[in-house]
Protein backbone atom coordinates (compact mmCIF):
# COMPACT_ATOMS: atom_id res chain seq x y z
CA UNK A 1 0.00 0.00 0.00
CA UNK A 2 1.27 3.46 -0.87
CA UNK A 3 1.95 5.73 2.09
CA UNK A 4 1.57 9.46 1.76
CA UNK A 5 4.39 10.76 3.89
CA UNK A 6 4.13 14.42 2.92
CA UNK A 7 0.52 15.01 3.92
CA UNK A 8 -0.36 15.59 7.59
CA UNK A 9 3.20 15.29 8.81
CA UNK A 10 2.21 17.14 12.04
CA UNK A 11 -0.75 14.92 12.82
CA UNK A 12 1.40 11.87 12.32
CA UNK A 13 3.86 12.95 14.97
CA UNK A 14 1.11 13.55 17.48
CA UNK A 15 -0.21 10.01 17.08
CA UNK A 16 3.04 8.13 16.88
CA UNK A 17 2.45 4.40 16.91
CA UNK A 18 -1.30 4.77 16.66
CA UNK A 19 -3.09 2.01 14.75
CA UNK A 20 -5.43 4.63 13.26
CA UNK A 21 -2.57 6.38 11.49
CA UNK A 22 -3.10 4.42 8.37
CA UNK A 23 -0.31 2.77 6.49
CA UNK A 24 -0.35 -0.23 8.82
CA UNK A 25 -2.27 -3.43 8.04
CA UNK A 26 -3.75 -4.71 11.30
CA UNK A 27 -5.20 -7.77 9.53
CA UNK A 28 -2.06 -8.33 7.42
CA UNK A 29 -4.04 -8.57 4.19
CA UNK A 30 -4.61 -6.16 1.34
CA UNK A 31 -7.73 -4.02 1.19
CA UNK A 32 -9.10 -6.03 -1.73
CA UNK A 33 -8.82 -9.38 0.02
CA UNK A 34 -10.32 -8.06 3.25
CA UNK A 35 -13.27 -6.57 1.40
CA UNK A 36 -13.76 -9.85 -0.47
CA UNK A 37 -14.06 -11.58 2.92
CA UNK A 38 -16.64 -9.04 4.12
CA UNK A 39 -18.58 -9.29 0.88
CA UNK A 40 -18.69 -13.06 1.30
CA UNK A 41 -19.87 -12.61 4.89
CA UNK A 42 -22.77 -10.43 3.74
CA UNK A 43 -23.57 -12.85 0.92
CA UNK A 44 -23.58 -15.68 3.46
CA UNK A 45 -26.28 -13.80 5.38
CA UNK A 46 -28.36 -13.45 2.21
CA UNK A 47 -28.19 -17.16 1.53
CA UNK A 48 -28.78 -17.98 5.20
CA UNK A 49 -31.90 -15.79 5.08
CA UNK A 50 -33.23 -17.78 2.10
CA UNK A 51 -32.42 -21.17 3.56
CA UNK A 52 -33.88 -20.30 6.97
CA UNK A 53 -37.03 -19.05 5.20
CA UNK A 54 -37.19 -22.45 3.45
CA UNK A 55 -36.95 -24.19 6.83
CA UNK A 56 -39.55 -21.94 8.46
CA UNK A 57 -42.05 -22.40 5.59
CA UNK A 58 -41.44 -26.15 5.56
CA UNK A 59 -42.29 -26.22 9.27
CA UNK A 60 -45.59 -24.43 8.63
CA UNK A 61 -46.82 -27.22 6.35
CA UNK A 62 -48.29 -30.53 7.51
CA UNK A 63 -46.71 -32.25 4.48
CA UNK A 64 -43.74 -31.39 2.28
CA UNK A 65 -42.44 -32.96 -0.93
CA UNK A 66 -39.83 -35.62 -0.18
CA UNK A 67 -36.55 -34.74 -1.95
CA UNK A 68 -35.58 -38.34 -2.71
CA UNK A 69 -38.89 -38.64 -4.62
CA UNK A 70 -38.72 -35.27 -6.37
CA UNK A 71 -35.06 -35.58 -7.40
CA UNK A 72 -34.94 -39.14 -8.64
CA UNK A 73 -34.37 -38.63 -12.35
CA UNK A 74 -30.99 -38.50 -14.05
CA UNK A 75 -29.99 -37.73 -17.63
CA UNK A 76 -29.38 -40.38 -20.31
CA UNK A 77 -31.98 -42.60 -18.65
CA UNK A 78 -29.60 -43.49 -15.82
CA UNK A 79 -32.56 -43.66 -13.45
CA UNK A 80 -33.94 -46.56 -15.51
CA UNK A 81 -31.09 -48.69 -14.14
CA UNK A 82 -32.75 -48.42 -10.74
CA UNK A 83 -36.14 -49.81 -9.73
CA UNK A 84 -39.04 -47.97 -11.33
CA UNK A 85 -40.52 -47.16 -7.94
CA UNK A 86 -37.54 -45.42 -6.34
CA UNK A 87 -35.74 -44.13 -9.44
CA UNK A 88 -32.22 -42.84 -8.82
CA UNK A 89 -32.74 -40.82 -5.64
CA UNK A 90 -30.27 -37.94 -5.25
CA UNK A 91 -27.74 -39.61 -7.58
CA UNK A 92 -27.64 -36.74 -10.07
CA UNK A 93 -27.31 -33.97 -7.46
CA UNK A 94 -24.54 -35.94 -5.75
CA UNK A 95 -22.71 -35.90 -9.08
CA UNK A 96 -23.29 -32.13 -9.27
CA UNK A 97 -21.80 -31.73 -5.79
CA UNK A 98 -18.70 -33.72 -6.81
CA UNK A 99 -18.32 -31.48 -9.85
CA UNK A 100 -18.33 -28.35 -7.70
CA UNK A 101 -15.87 -29.86 -5.18
CA UNK A 102 -13.59 -30.79 -8.08
CA UNK A 103 -13.66 -27.27 -9.51
CA UNK A 104 -12.88 -25.92 -6.04
CA UNK A 105 -9.81 -28.18 -5.89
CA UNK A 106 -8.56 -27.05 -9.29
CA UNK A 107 -9.02 -23.45 -8.10
CA UNK A 108 -6.79 -24.05 -5.06
CA UNK A 109 -4.16 -25.48 -7.40
CA UNK A 110 -4.42 -22.36 -9.56
CA UNK A 111 -3.86 -20.09 -6.55
CA UNK A 112 -0.84 -22.21 -5.52
CA UNK A 113 0.71 -21.87 -8.98
CA UNK A 114 0.08 -18.12 -8.72
CA UNK A 115 2.15 -17.94 -5.54
CA UNK A 116 4.98 -19.55 -7.49
CA UNK A 117 4.50 -16.97 -10.29
CA UNK A 118 3.91 -19.84 -12.72
CA UNK A 119 1.74 -18.20 -15.37
CA UNK A 120 1.02 -21.27 -17.49
CA UNK A 121 0.14 -23.28 -14.38
CA UNK A 122 -2.42 -20.68 -13.29
CA UNK A 123 -4.03 -20.61 -16.74
CA UNK A 124 -4.16 -24.43 -16.90
CA UNK A 125 -5.88 -24.86 -13.52
CA UNK A 126 -8.21 -21.90 -14.06
CA UNK A 127 -9.38 -23.33 -17.38
CA UNK A 128 -10.18 -26.61 -15.59
CA UNK A 129 -12.08 -24.63 -12.93
CA UNK A 130 -14.10 -22.85 -15.65
CA UNK A 131 -14.94 -26.21 -17.25
CA UNK A 132 -16.11 -27.51 -13.86
CA UNK A 133 -18.30 -24.44 -13.33
CA UNK A 134 -19.82 -24.72 -16.81
CA UNK A 135 -20.45 -28.42 -16.19
CA UNK A 136 -22.31 -27.60 -13.00
CA UNK A 137 -24.41 -25.00 -14.82
CA UNK A 138 -25.18 -27.54 -17.53
CA UNK A 139 -26.35 -30.04 -14.93
CA UNK A 140 -28.54 -27.42 -13.31
CA UNK A 141 -30.02 -26.50 -16.68
CA UNK A 142 -30.89 -30.17 -17.24
CA UNK A 143 -32.46 -30.44 -13.77
CA UNK A 144 -34.57 -27.30 -14.26
CA UNK A 145 -35.60 -28.38 -17.75
CA UNK A 146 -36.68 -31.76 -16.38
CA UNK A 147 -38.69 -30.15 -13.58
CA UNK A 148 -40.33 -27.47 -15.73
CA UNK A 149 -40.64 -29.22 -19.08
CA UNK A 150 -41.43 -32.80 -18.05
CA UNK A 151 -42.81 -32.67 -14.52
CA UNK A 152 -44.47 -29.26 -14.95
CA UNK A 153 -43.38 -27.77 -11.66
CA UNK A 154 -43.42 -23.97 -11.79
CA UNK A 155 -42.96 -21.15 -9.30
CA UNK A 156 -46.68 -21.31 -8.49
CA UNK A 157 -47.57 -24.96 -9.11
CA UNK A 158 -46.12 -27.93 -7.27
CA UNK A 159 -47.42 -31.25 -8.63
CA UNK A 160 -45.48 -33.20 -5.98
CA UNK A 161 -48.00 -34.19 -3.29
CA UNK A 162 -48.00 -36.44 -0.25
CA UNK A 163 -50.71 -38.83 0.96
CA UNK A 164 -52.04 -37.92 4.40
CA UNK A 165 -53.90 -41.25 4.81
CA UNK A 166 -53.36 -44.80 3.61
CA UNK A 167 -55.77 -46.33 1.12
CA UNK A 168 -56.40 -47.57 -2.43
CA UNK A 169 -56.66 -45.79 -5.76
CA UNK A 170 -59.99 -46.13 -7.58
CA UNK A 171 -58.46 -44.83 -10.82
CA UNK A 172 -55.74 -46.33 -12.99
CA UNK A 173 -52.52 -44.40 -13.65
CA UNK A 174 -54.17 -42.47 -16.49
CA UNK A 175 -56.97 -41.20 -14.25
CA UNK A 176 -59.69 -43.47 -15.71
CA UNK A 177 -62.07 -44.96 -13.15
CA UNK A 178 -61.60 -48.67 -12.54
CA UNK A 179 -64.63 -51.00 -12.81
CA UNK A 180 -66.71 -50.99 -9.61
CA UNK A 181 -65.36 -53.31 -6.95
CA UNK A 182 -61.85 -53.39 -8.39
CA UNK A 183 -59.11 -52.04 -6.16
CA UNK A 184 -56.28 -49.96 -7.58
CA UNK A 185 -52.76 -49.56 -6.19
CA UNK A 186 -52.26 -49.35 -2.46
CA UNK A 187 -50.57 -46.34 -0.82
CA UNK A 188 -49.45 -45.62 2.72
CA UNK A 189 -49.37 -42.45 4.82
CA UNK A 190 -46.52 -40.20 3.68
CA UNK A 191 -46.20 -41.79 0.22
CA UNK A 192 -45.40 -39.25 -2.47
CA UNK A 193 -47.11 -38.87 -5.83
CA UNK A 194 -46.55 -36.76 -8.90
CA UNK A 195 -49.67 -35.40 -10.60
CA UNK A 196 -49.08 -35.86 -14.33
CA UNK A 197 -50.20 -33.33 -16.87
CA UNK A 198 -52.14 -34.34 -19.97
CA UNK A 199 -51.27 -31.15 -21.80
CA UNK A 200 -52.70 -27.70 -22.35
CA UNK A 201 -56.34 -27.14 -23.32
CA UNK A 202 -57.77 -24.70 -25.88
CA UNK A 203 -57.84 -21.86 -23.32
CA UNK A 204 -54.16 -22.33 -22.67
CA UNK A 205 -54.68 -23.83 -19.20
CA UNK A 206 -52.73 -26.88 -18.17
CA UNK A 207 -54.79 -30.00 -17.51
CA UNK A 208 -53.87 -32.52 -14.85
CA UNK A 209 -54.63 -36.16 -14.15
CA UNK A 210 -55.68 -36.10 -10.50
CA UNK A 211 -56.38 -39.69 -9.49
CA UNK A 212 -59.24 -40.52 -7.13
CA UNK A 213 -58.80 -42.81 -4.15
CA UNK A 214 -60.56 -44.25 -1.10
CA UNK A 215 -58.82 -44.07 2.24
CA UNK A 216 -58.81 -46.92 4.73
CA UNK A 217 -61.22 -44.79 6.75
CA UNK A 218 -63.67 -45.10 3.82
CA UNK A 219 -63.41 -41.48 2.73
CA UNK A 220 -63.22 -40.61 -0.96
CA UNK A 221 -60.52 -38.24 -2.03
CA UNK A 222 -58.64 -36.81 -5.00
CA UNK A 223 -54.92 -36.10 -5.32
CA UNK A 224 -54.10 -32.52 -4.39
CA UNK A 225 -51.15 -30.33 -5.36
CA UNK A 226 -48.31 -30.12 -2.84
CA UNK A 227 -47.42 -26.89 -1.02
CA UNK A 228 -46.72 -24.30 -3.71
CA UNK A 229 -43.99 -22.70 -1.59
CA UNK A 230 -41.78 -25.66 -2.57
CA UNK A 231 -41.62 -24.65 -6.22
CA UNK A 232 -41.09 -20.97 -5.47
CA UNK A 233 -38.32 -21.65 -2.93
CA UNK A 234 -36.63 -24.24 -5.13
CA UNK A 235 -36.40 -22.07 -8.22
CA UNK A 236 -35.53 -18.95 -6.26
CA UNK A 237 -32.77 -20.41 -4.09
CA UNK A 238 -31.11 -22.77 -6.57
CA UNK A 239 -31.54 -20.02 -9.17
CA UNK A 240 -29.79 -17.51 -6.93
CA UNK A 241 -26.97 -19.98 -6.33
CA UNK A 242 -26.80 -20.79 -10.04
CA UNK A 243 -26.54 -17.08 -10.78
CA UNK A 244 -23.56 -16.92 -8.40
CA UNK A 245 -21.95 -19.81 -10.26
CA UNK A 246 -22.66 -18.10 -13.57
CA UNK A 247 -21.17 -14.75 -12.50
CA UNK A 248 -18.25 -16.68 -10.96
CA UNK A 249 -17.57 -18.33 -14.32
CA UNK A 250 -17.68 -14.92 -16.04
CA UNK A 251 -15.17 -13.47 -13.55
CA UNK A 252 -12.97 -16.56 -13.85
CA UNK A 253 -12.88 -16.17 -17.64
CA UNK A 254 -11.98 -12.46 -17.39
CA UNK A 255 -9.24 -13.07 -14.82
CA UNK A 256 -7.94 -16.10 -16.73
CA UNK A 257 -7.57 -13.92 -19.83
CA UNK A 258 -5.78 -11.29 -17.73
CA UNK A 259 -3.41 -13.96 -16.41
CA UNK A 260 -2.71 -15.20 -19.91
CA UNK A 261 -2.02 -11.63 -21.09
CA UNK A 262 0.66 -11.27 -18.40
CA UNK A 263 -1.10 -8.46 -16.52
CA UNK A 264 -0.50 -9.99 -13.08
CA UNK A 265 3.14 -10.77 -13.84
CA UNK A 266 3.71 -7.01 -13.94
CA UNK A 267 1.89 -6.47 -10.64
CA UNK A 268 4.36 -8.77 -8.86
CA UNK A 269 1.97 -9.57 -5.98
CA UNK A 270 1.77 -13.33 -6.32
CA UNK A 271 -1.35 -13.25 -8.51
CA UNK A 272 -3.50 -11.77 -5.75
CA UNK A 273 -6.41 -11.28 -8.15
CA UNK A 274 -6.50 -15.05 -8.69
CA UNK A 275 -6.56 -15.49 -4.92
CA UNK A 276 -9.54 -13.12 -4.62
CA UNK A 277 -11.62 -14.83 -7.31
CA UNK A 278 -10.55 -18.10 -5.66
CA UNK A 279 -12.14 -16.95 -2.37
CA UNK A 280 -15.36 -16.19 -4.23
CA UNK A 281 -15.33 -19.51 -6.04
CA UNK A 282 -14.81 -21.50 -2.81
CA UNK A 283 -17.68 -19.55 -1.28
CA UNK A 284 -19.97 -20.69 -4.11
CA UNK A 285 -18.94 -24.28 -3.28
CA UNK A 286 -19.53 -23.56 0.41
CA UNK A 287 -23.05 -22.29 -0.22
CA UNK A 288 -23.79 -25.39 -2.30
CA UNK A 289 -22.87 -27.52 0.75
CA UNK A 290 -25.81 -25.95 2.58
CA UNK A 291 -28.20 -25.81 -0.40
CA UNK A 292 -27.46 -29.52 -0.88
CA UNK A 293 -28.11 -30.15 2.82
CA UNK A 294 -31.36 -28.22 3.03
CA UNK A 295 -32.97 -29.08 -0.33
CA UNK A 296 -31.77 -32.59 -1.04
CA UNK A 297 -30.52 -34.35 2.09
CA UNK A 298 -32.96 -33.37 4.84
CA UNK B 1 0.16 -23.54 4.42
CA UNK B 2 3.07 -21.15 4.33
CA UNK B 3 5.42 -23.53 6.12
CA UNK B 4 4.81 -26.42 3.77
CA UNK B 5 6.87 -26.93 0.65
CA UNK B 6 5.23 -27.00 -2.74
CA UNK B 7 4.98 -30.79 -3.09
CA UNK B 8 3.43 -31.20 0.37
CA UNK B 9 0.83 -28.48 -0.14
CA UNK B 10 -0.09 -30.04 -3.48
CA UNK B 11 -0.68 -33.38 -1.76
CA UNK B 12 -2.79 -31.66 0.89
CA UNK B 13 -5.11 -30.20 -1.75
CA UNK B 14 -5.82 -33.58 -3.34
CA UNK B 15 -6.26 -35.12 0.09
CA UNK B 16 -8.90 -32.42 0.68
CA UNK B 17 -10.65 -33.43 -2.54
CA UNK B 18 -10.97 -37.08 -1.47
CA UNK B 19 -12.04 -36.03 2.02
CA UNK B 20 -14.83 -33.73 0.78
CA UNK B 21 -16.00 -36.31 -1.77
CA UNK B 22 -16.06 -39.04 0.88
CA UNK B 23 -17.95 -36.89 3.39
CA UNK B 24 -20.52 -35.98 0.68
CA UNK B 25 -20.98 -39.65 -0.17
CA UNK B 26 -21.43 -40.55 3.52
CA UNK B 27 -24.04 -37.78 3.84
CA UNK B 28 -26.01 -39.13 0.87
CA UNK B 29 -25.87 -42.68 2.24
CA UNK B 30 -27.07 -41.54 5.68
CA UNK B 31 -29.84 -39.46 4.09
CA UNK B 32 -31.06 -42.34 1.91
CA UNK B 33 -30.89 -44.70 4.91
CA UNK B 34 -33.09 -42.30 6.87
CA UNK B 35 -35.60 -42.22 3.99
CA UNK B 36 -35.78 -46.03 3.93
CA UNK B 37 -34.00 -46.61 0.59
CA UNK B 38 -31.35 -48.97 1.90
CA UNK B 39 -33.45 -51.90 2.95
CA UNK B 40 -34.38 -50.63 6.40
CA UNK B 41 -37.84 -49.14 6.83
CA UNK B 42 -37.67 -46.38 9.44
CA UNK B 43 -41.46 -46.16 9.66
CA UNK B 44 -42.40 -42.88 11.28
CA UNK B 45 -39.72 -42.85 13.96
CA UNK B 46 -39.11 -39.20 14.89
CA UNK B 47 -35.93 -40.17 16.76
CA UNK B 48 -34.31 -41.59 13.61
CA UNK B 49 -35.29 -38.49 11.60
CA UNK B 50 -33.68 -36.29 14.27
CA UNK B 51 -30.50 -38.39 14.48
CA UNK B 52 -30.12 -38.48 10.69
CA UNK B 53 -30.76 -34.71 10.49
CA UNK B 54 -28.20 -33.86 13.16
CA UNK B 55 -25.61 -36.20 11.61
CA UNK B 56 -25.81 -34.77 8.09
CA UNK B 57 -26.01 -31.18 9.39
CA UNK B 58 -22.88 -31.86 11.46
CA UNK B 59 -21.04 -33.33 8.46
CA UNK B 60 -22.07 -30.33 6.32
CA UNK B 61 -20.67 -27.95 8.95
CA UNK B 62 -17.45 -29.97 8.93
CA UNK B 63 -17.27 -29.59 5.12
CA UNK B 64 -17.83 -25.84 5.50
CA UNK B 65 -15.04 -25.67 8.11
CA UNK B 66 -12.69 -27.57 5.80
CA UNK B 67 -13.42 -25.35 2.80
CA UNK B 68 -12.98 -22.13 4.82
CA UNK B 69 -9.85 -23.19 6.73
CA UNK B 70 -7.99 -25.23 4.11
CA UNK B 71 -9.16 -24.03 0.70
CA UNK B 72 -9.70 -20.38 1.61
CA UNK B 73 -6.70 -20.41 3.99
CA UNK B 74 -8.64 -18.81 6.82
CA UNK B 75 -6.36 -20.71 9.22
CA UNK B 76 -3.41 -18.65 7.95
CA UNK B 77 -5.10 -15.26 8.54
CA UNK B 78 -4.57 -13.24 11.72
CA UNK B 79 -6.99 -13.70 14.61
CA UNK B 80 -8.72 -10.34 14.15
CA UNK B 81 -9.71 -11.15 10.57
CA UNK B 82 -10.85 -14.66 11.51
CA UNK B 83 -13.01 -13.39 14.34
CA UNK B 84 -14.50 -10.44 12.43
CA UNK B 85 -15.66 -12.77 9.65
CA UNK B 86 -16.67 -15.85 11.64
CA UNK B 87 -18.23 -14.43 14.82
CA UNK B 88 -21.10 -12.57 13.07
CA UNK B 89 -22.21 -15.93 11.67
CA UNK B 90 -23.19 -16.90 15.22
CA UNK B 91 -26.15 -14.50 14.89
CA UNK B 92 -27.67 -17.11 12.59
CA UNK B 93 -28.01 -19.54 15.48
CA UNK B 94 -30.74 -17.39 16.95
CA UNK B 95 -32.29 -16.79 13.51
CA UNK B 96 -32.62 -20.55 13.04
CA UNK B 97 -34.16 -21.12 16.48
CA UNK B 98 -36.57 -18.18 16.18
CA UNK B 99 -37.79 -18.81 12.63
CA UNK B 100 -38.20 -22.56 13.03
CA UNK B 101 -40.18 -21.96 16.20
CA UNK B 102 -42.28 -19.42 14.36
CA UNK B 103 -42.95 -21.85 11.50
CA UNK B 104 -43.96 -24.58 13.88
CA UNK B 105 -46.31 -22.34 15.82
CA UNK B 106 -47.89 -21.26 12.53
CA UNK B 107 -48.61 -24.90 11.69
CA UNK B 108 -50.09 -25.56 15.14
CA UNK B 109 -52.36 -22.55 14.91
CA UNK B 110 -53.56 -23.59 11.48
CA UNK B 111 -54.31 -27.04 12.88
CA UNK B 112 -56.15 -25.50 15.84
CA UNK B 113 -58.33 -23.40 13.53
CA UNK B 114 -59.06 -26.47 11.41
CA UNK B 115 -60.13 -28.42 14.49
CA UNK B 116 -62.29 -25.58 15.78
CA UNK B 117 -63.98 -25.27 12.39
CA UNK B 118 -64.93 -28.92 12.58
CA UNK B 119 -66.68 -28.53 15.94
CA UNK B 120 -70.41 -28.59 15.30
CA UNK B 121 -72.18 -25.49 16.46
CA UNK B 122 -75.02 -26.12 18.98
CA UNK B 123 -78.47 -25.99 17.43
CA UNK B 124 -79.96 -22.60 18.10
CA UNK B 125 -83.63 -21.65 18.07
CA UNK B 126 -82.98 -17.97 17.69
CA UNK B 127 -80.91 -16.48 14.96
CA UNK B 128 -79.71 -13.73 17.30
CA UNK B 129 -76.96 -14.68 19.69
CA UNK B 130 -78.61 -13.74 22.99
CA UNK B 131 -78.83 -15.80 26.15
CA UNK B 132 -82.13 -16.31 27.99
CA UNK B 133 -81.55 -13.60 30.58
CA UNK B 134 -80.83 -10.91 28.04
CA UNK B 135 -83.76 -12.04 25.93
CA UNK B 136 -86.15 -11.60 28.83
CA UNK B 137 -85.27 -7.91 28.96
CA UNK B 138 -86.63 -7.33 25.49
Amino acid sequence: MATETVVHEDAKHQNEGDAWDGGAQPFKVSYGKLMMWYFLLSDAFTFAGFLIAYGALRFTMPTWPVPDFVFKTAPFGIHNLFSAETGAPLIFVTFMSFLLILSSVTMVRGVQEGHRENKNGVVFWMVLTIIGGLGFLGCQAWEWNNLIGHEHMTVLTNPFGTHEDSGYYTDDTHGHALPAGQQGERFEVGDSYLIHSTGVNAEGEREWTKRNFVTDGGEKGTEQFGPKQFGALFFFITGFHGFHVFSGVVFLIIICLNVASGLYVRRKNGYEMVEKIGLYWHFVDLVWVFVFLVFYLL
Amino acid sequence: MGHLNYEDSKKLVFRGMWLLAAVTLIEVVISLFGKGHLGYDPGDSMVLVMVVGVLIAGLSIYKAYYIIYEFMHMGAEVKGLRMSVLLPVLLLVWAIIAFFHEGNSWKERRQLIKEKNEIEAPKKTSSILLDKQTKSIF
